[in-house]
């Protein structure tokens, strides 16, 4: 006997290509079979016109632990992917202490098991501290388990120490992400332009934003290192980016829910939930970057999932620290940019939520094949609801998005051949 | 709304109150004439027009007091309507002082008046003319000159309308409920 | 206002105000972005009747008697404190003070405690200056309290503006095409903003001078102009308001030199001679002698800086009333 019959549902895999009516059987935490068969399981799910996919990919998740468990933990963090239909998400390493050794990278991994969600994938600094100075012992958090390097929250600012930390993760094939920012144009809190003059707030240059993707690009020119643009949010990115591709270069870009949905008019009315970094721009970027991600100039779609407590996001606007969360609600946000808007289908986003993110951290991951390791999302992409940031499992509630109505969402999410999460009252799917 | 004087009405209570403060018009000492906005204003403009016609030797200063601040009921309403200025540019001591309104009801605002005066200046003595006294009194105040006497309802309201302000002229009654 | 001896009744004639049926309904004046023209001219119509107290024997009436006005500087302010003071005084409202040096960005009290502590000791106005942009706009769904702008950031100062605009039309009668200047610092003013702001909706063009650095070319979404070059705009303006300078700027290159802004944007004798000959030159105070305006030009003729100060209290006057006004 299987353990797990999803029957009926639109089987979509990016990574194979396959787009087709059929039933999952799952047994011993690995998909063993899809096809038309339904033998005997111990739990079956009628998924009629559902979407059965693999479970999607987060690069790109602040879990807060340690340090600011009060904001979030990796255990909640992983709730709230599970219930958001991810089954995996990266661990940034700008935790209190970050995350900038081995020991540091098990206790990422230690955490994971002990909450038994999602996957969480440790992420390590490239330099000790996240300071910029000197490079982090990347071989041996490689080792640890580490499956990409960032200074996220800040932008490595030494062309130096940059070009070292590329030529040194080439050597063991680890994908190095930019934040990316060059910290001599920054001061700002929100994006500069019309709205931030009016609201008397200093403004983000994208020229900071640009001027350090260009550098690193000649950098990455030079070692042939894999290399990341972490939640590019300007038009100007995107094409220096679609530029690079052009040239062959081992570039990939991530793209956030915010920047695909909300531009700086937001930040009219101070409320700190809005602010954000890089921050929301014009309507012209939000396209560009649609643009991007219905191209392949952005690879992936990643919340840059960013706790913070309420009496922090109570402050001042410029006081405020920045920080959205998305991961309980994204799926339908992302549906909303892209396929809602009629840019894409849902086998073409999932690519970018699956195997897309998959080859850059873990190729195992990504895919919905015979062998593969069961982490499947079902999907009602026909499913109305309201975002209602109280609920989320996730522990913040600074979520800009409280109150919108979406069309699309996790209903089952199923990682290493386990139920991880169903939604309560979803319609009877349980036989 | 009923019509309760007509524009021939008004004039004769406005003789009436005229001939009466007439009569006591010093003339050992300055007088202040003040009318009340909106429409205490007014009379207040007709009847030192006809003083100053009919008896030129007397001296007349004439101002305009608003009493919304001095109102007690300030911080019932909801909402601020214009406030104007007052208007009083001369000196008020010893003066003998003709306070105009229209109507005379509770007496608040001559109350609210009086202590507006106050912070002017210290007249002789203060006289209170009023076009309509339509009883209702809920302080100790009472009209020195009065035009006319109507009796109304304590849900009715006087109305007094007046050309230069209103484009019409004549008393009116109205129902309202009672607040 | 006059005050000559009347002995007739030519200075008391019935008047009609603009709009008589209009109501001031807000509950919070936090910037005149959220105001319309009607209710900015109701603000200034209302400062006219409160001119009139200043110049009476006894300062005082009782249109806020019994009520608190609670001064909360989370940002230091002399001028403005004792302008929002005296006016609370004159309206015979008790006033409590608080200074607090900007807000904690780690932990402690935030701006919000803070507000909600002494709205719990029973206020009935805040007037809050901060050093943050939109500090007050983020109270008002959070506090029941009136709340009035005394300056947030470099976002709105709207008591300064509509002192400015009051001052503007006192002198020309109108601000309907009347092109006003304002030179120096825009990019971190406060009063910058709320005039153009209020002066665009009043129907005045206003042209914003400076250099690059220190006018961001965006600020034309506001509806304004913007000149580079004082010396091209001084003789087809009514108005120049001279923004104060803030001697730090110059350490963050946003211009070279105090010396060098004075002789490229400064106003003196000279560039005076250039301008008609009945323009208004204004400045929100404190002067910078020798730096934004010469003396000769500060104390000459077409001055009325000690009016806008005078305005001022008048302004605030009706600000404070209206606000406790508008709810119960």
């Amino acid at each position: 006997m299987i353990d797990i019959l999803i029957t009926n549902g639109r089987v979509i895999d990016p990574a194979s290509g396959r787009d087709e009516i059929a039933n999952v059987m799952v047994a011993n935490g690995f998909v063993s079979k899809i096809g038309k068969t339904a033998p005997k399981a111990r739990r079956t799910i009628d998924a009629s016109g559902k979407i059965v996919c693999p479970g999607l990919i987060d690069l790109h998740v602040h879990c807060r632990e340690p340090g600011h468990e009060e904001e979030e933990t990796i255990a909640t963090a992983a709730s709230a992917a599970v219930a958001g239909g991810f089954t995996t998400i990266c661990a940034m390493p700008n935790t209190h202490p970050p995350q900038d050794d081995e020991t540091s990278i098990l206790y990422v991994l230690q955490r994971m098991a002990r909450a038994g969600k999602a996957r969480v994938l440790p992420v390590g600094c490239i330099t000790k501290g996240g300071e910029g100075k000197e490079l982090a012992e990347m071989g041996m958090m490689h080792e640890a388990g580490a499956v990409a390097f960032t200074d996220d929250g800040t932008g490595v600012a030494g062309s130096t120490v940059m070009q070292r930390a590329l030529q040194y993760a080439q050597m063991i094939d680890v994908v190095i992400m930019q934040h990316c920012q060059d910290p001599d144009l920054f001061g700002g809190v929100m994006n500069s332009g019309a709205v931030a003059v009016r609201l008397g707030l200093p403004g983000i240059a994208a020229s900071g934003e640009e001027i350090m993707l260009r550098r690193d690009l000649e950098l990455v020119k030079r070692t042939g290192a894999r290399y990341h643009a972490m939640h590019i949010s300007s038009a100007g990115s995107v094409e220096i980016i679609r530029q690079a591709k052009a040239q062959g270069l081992p570039v990939t870009a991530e793209a956030t829910p915010h920047h695909l949905l909300l531009t700086d008019a937001a930040c009219i009315g101070y409320d700190p939930n809005y602010k954000i970094n890089p921050p929301l721009r014009s309507a012209g970027d939000v396209e560009a970057l649609r643009q991007g991600v219905s191209d392949g100039t952005i690879d992936c779609l990643a919340t840059d999932h960013a706790p913070h407590s309420k009496e922090e996001k109570e402050m001042e606007f410029a006081l405020a620290p920045f920080g959205i969360v998305s991961l309980d609600c994204a799926l339908g946000l992302y549906a909303r940019a892209l396929v809602h808007s009629g840019l894409m289908d849902w086998g073409e986003m999932l690519a970018k939520l699956t195997v897309n993110p998959a080859a850059i951290i873990d190729p195992t991951l990504g895919m919905l094949q015979e062998g593969a390791p069961a982490d499947i999302t079902i999907i009602d992409p026909d499913k109305r609801w309201t975002v209602n940031a109280n609920k989320f499992a996730s522990k913040a509630r600074n979520c800009p998005y409280h109150g919108w109505k979406l069309k699309g969402r996790a209903i089952a999410t199923i990682a290493g051949g386990e139920f991880k999460f169903q939604l309560q009252n979803a319609s009877r799917i349980d036989k | 709304m009923r019509k309760k004087l007509t524009a021939e009405q008004v004039q004769t209570a406005l003789d009436t109150l005229y001939g009466a403060v007439e009569k006591q018009l010093p003339s050992d000492r300055p007088i202040a004439v003040i009318g009340i906005r909106t429409r205490g204003e007014i009379l207040a403009a007709r009847l030192v027009e006809r003083m100053g016609r009919e008896h030129p030797e007397l001296s007349i200063n004439h101002g305009v007091l608003d009493i919304t601040f001095y109102r007690d009921d300030l911080s019932r309403r909801r909402g601020a309507p214009l406030v104007r200025a007052t208007e009083i540019d001369f000196d008020i001591d010893d003066t003998w002082m003709l306070l105009v309104d229209d109507v005379l009801a509770t007496g608040r605002s001559i109350r609210a008046a009086l202590g507006a005066i106050h912070d002017f200046g210290r007249p002789q003595v203060v006289r209170l003319a009023v076009l309509i006294d339509r009883g209702g009194r809920e302080l100790p105040i009472a009209a020195d000159f009065i035009g006319k006497k109507l009796t109304a309802g304590p849900d009715t309201r006087i109305q007094v309308r007046l050309r230069e302000h209103d484009d019409k002229e004549g008393v009116f009654l109205v129902e309202c409920a009672s607040e | 206002m006059m005050t000559k001896k009347a002995s007739s009744s030519s200075n008391a004639r019935p008047s009609k105000s603009k709009n008589p049926k209009f109501l001031w309904t807000r509950k919070d004046l936090v910037g005149l972005d959220e105001l319309s023209s009607e209710e900015i001219v109701h603000v200034l119509d209302t400062a006219v009747s409160f001119q009139e107290v200043s110049t009476r024997s006894i300062k005082k009436i009782p249109a806020l008697r019994g009520k608190v006005v609670a001064l909360l500087f989370f940002e230091d302010s002399t001028r403005t404190r004792m302008s929002f003071e005296l006016a609370a005084s004159r309206l015979s409202a008790d006033t409590v003070f608080l200074s607090g040096k900007g807000s904690s960005t780690s932990k402690g009290e935030t701006t919000l405690d803070t507000v909600r502590n002494v709205e719990a000791m029973g206020v009935d106005v805040f007037v809050i200056r901060h050093s943050q942009s939109g500090a007050p706009h983020q109270l008002v769904d959070k506090v029941n309290v009136p709340i009035v702008n005394a300056g947030d950031g470099p976002h709105e100062h709207p008591t300064q503006a509509l002192l400015d605009i009051f001052t503007i039309r006192q002198k020309l009668g109108t601000l309907e095409g009347v092109r006003v200047a304002i030179v120096g610092d825009i990019a971190h003013s406060r009063v910058a903003r709320s005039n153009i702001i209020g002066l665009r909706k009043l129907g005045a063009e206003v042209v914003v001078v400076g250099p690059p650095t220190l006018v961001p070319a965006t600020i034309t979404a506001m509806g304004c102009e913007i000149s580079h070059s004082l010396d091209d705009i001084l003789g087809e303006v009514d108005v120049i308001n001279m923004l104060r300078i803030q001697f730090e700027r110059f350490s963050s290159n946003l211009f070279p030199s105090l010396r060098e802004y004075s002789s490229l944007f400064g106003m003196n004798a000279d560039r005076l001679s250039k301008c008609r000959k009945d323009v208004l030159i204004m400045h929100p105070g404190p002067i910078n002698r020798g730096v934004e305006l010469t003396s000769e030009v500060a104390d000459g003729p077409n001055s009325c800086i000690l009016q806008q100060v005078t305005n001022g209290l008048a302004v605030r006057m009706a600000v404070l009333y209206l606000v406790s006004q508008s709810r119960h």
